[in-house]
């Protein structure tokens, strides 16, 4: 067996296992909080008072337009100057949420502004309230058109988690660069993590794939409501 | 009955509607006419408070509500008018991503939370009366104009409301699909339905319509029964609209 191959398989298991307890939670969590984060943030937006959307805006104005890596040493070693002190993976969790809320807010408001108006009083016409058309007609809707933009987000953050290896998470990079500092081998190693989130990325699109057929099964909107 | 009265409806500077006053019996079928601006679908929409009259009186059956400029209606109230209408749209407007038959249940199951057997009974009876139960559980984009706005009708009809509001049901539709929900709109009438429908479609409104109201620039020109305004119309402003509805038809079905 070749060197480089028999390096390569013998570290696998250690990058998996960082993968599985840290990569895949770190993505998994802070995606499932982020949209969560960016749905309030687009719904504030769109429908709420004036101070709060001012404040919303400058939330996005904030994350969307400074480093995500600076973001993060900023929360992992800039906090703790002012007394709040976090463990590296709650940071990093802290970190991808609000730069994944900013960025899917954003998608959020112009995909439920994208529903046409007639569907609004389509829904109140039969007596829904805001709330029933927001949750039964716009959103669903809204989801669909969603995904594509929404995936791109999602396999963004799969490959940013690495950079939680700057703030000490021992995710899978980080496992990468430990291999690399004793075995002075940092070629295969990083083509190695490269090609996992490769892998991690193709399983995401292939999902992506597969939820656009299903979402896609009634045909879209209407053509006489365009 | 349902009653309007005095009611003004002002978009910024622009008066929409001039103190609208008018009745319309339980069963009577009415058909708005009118030069488009002229404030039909307005008038339409403030009967179901998809706008909210600036001022002015409407009454549905026993509810009644008052309107006050910068007043604001409590969301129970405007509630409480729309589960008295039904309201079908020139575009249909079906949910996209229900088939017609759940199209129909919505308002049966997320308004006023019937259990879903129920709900399917009564829409499965309703997709029967417009012709559409064979297309049951088709999605609303493999269907035809007509039949989507066969089933839009069906949807508005499902919560049992005292008042169909119809705003231009066949102007997006072709003449040969425009005919099946003239069809259909027509057999509600002979049941007794109680209707007001915006429309140009001379051929829609002197089917079905007792009562005609001529809308222009935001009032009411003149009203009476069908035959009276559309066959010998008192006003000549009346007379000229008419006439050009009558030619407009006369050339479509010469093109046709």
């Amino acid at each position: 067996m070749p060197h480089w191959l028999q390096l390569m398989l013998e570290s696998l298991p250690t990058l998996l296992w960082a993968a599985l307890i840290f990569t895949v939670p770190l993505t998994l969590l802070s995606f499932a909080l982020g949209l969560v984060a960016g749905l309030a943030t687009a719904l504030i937006r769109l429908f709420g008072p004036k101070p709060l959307v001012a404040l919303v805006r400058f939330y996005v104005w904030i994350f969307r337009g400074t480093p995500l890596l600076v973001q993060l040493f900023l929360i992992f070693y800039g906090l703790p100057s002012v007394g709040i002190l976090l463990d590296a993976f709650p940071a990093a969790l802290i970190g991808f949420t609000l730069n994944i809320g900013a960025y899917t807010s954003e998608i959020i408001r112009a995909v439920i502004g994208s529903v046409p108006k007639g569907q609004w009083e389509a829904s109140y016409s039969i007596g829904m309230t805001w709330s029933q058309a927001m949750r039964r007609t716009i959103l669903p809707q809204a989801g669909r058109v969603a995904v594509p933009p929404l995936s791109n987000t999602f396999i963004s953050l799969v490959k940013d988690t690495s950079l939680a290896a700057a703030i000490t998470v021992p995710e899978m990079f980080q496992a990468a660069q430990r291999i690399v500092a004793t075995t002075y081998e940092p070629l295969i190693l990083y083509v190695e993590a490269a090609a996992l989130y490769l892998a991690l990325s193709s399983v995401l699109s292939a999902l992506q794939a597969r939820l656009e057929v299903r979402l896609n099964r009634y045909g879209g909107f209407l053509e006489a409501n365009a | 009955m349902i009653g309007l009265t005095n009611i003004e409806k002002r978009f910024g500077d622009n008066l929409v509607l001039k103190g609208v006053t008018v009745s319309l019996d339980e069963g009577s079928v009415t058909a708005l006419v009118g030069p488009s601006g002229g404030g039909k679908s307005t008038l339409l929409r403030c009967i179901n408070l998809l706008e909210i009259p600036t001022s002015g009186t409407l009454r549905i059956g026993e509810e009644t509500l008052a309107f006050h400029p910068g007043g604001k209606v409590p969301a129970k109230d405007i509630q409480r008018i729309r589960l008295q209408t039904g309201m079908v749209f020139q575009n249909f407007q079906l949910f996209p991503h229900r088939t017609a038959i759940e199209n129909v249940m919505e308002g049966l199951v997320t308004v006023l939370k019937w259990p879903e057997p129920k709900a399917r009974e009564r829409a499965m009876a309703l997709l029967e009366k417009v012709g559409m139960v064979h297309k049951a559980d088709a999605w609303p984009a493999t269907l035809s104009g007509g039949q989507q706005q066969r089933v839009a009708i069906a949807r508005a009809l499902a919560p049992s409301p005292r008042v169909l509001l119809c705003d231009e049901p066949t102007s997006a539709l072709d003449p040969e699909l425009a005919q099946e929900v003239v069809d259909v709109l027509g057999q509600l009438a002979r049941e007794g339905t109680t209707m007001v429908m915006a429309t140009h479609d001379l051929r829609l409104a002197s089917k079905i319509a007792q009562e005609v109201v001529f809308l222009d620039a935001g009032s009411i020109v003149e009203k009476g029964p069908a035959s009276v305004v559309f066959d010998n119309p008192e006003r000549e402003r009346t007379k000229r609209f008419i006439a050009s509805l009558r030619q407009e038809e006369a050339q479509k079905d010469a093109g046709s």
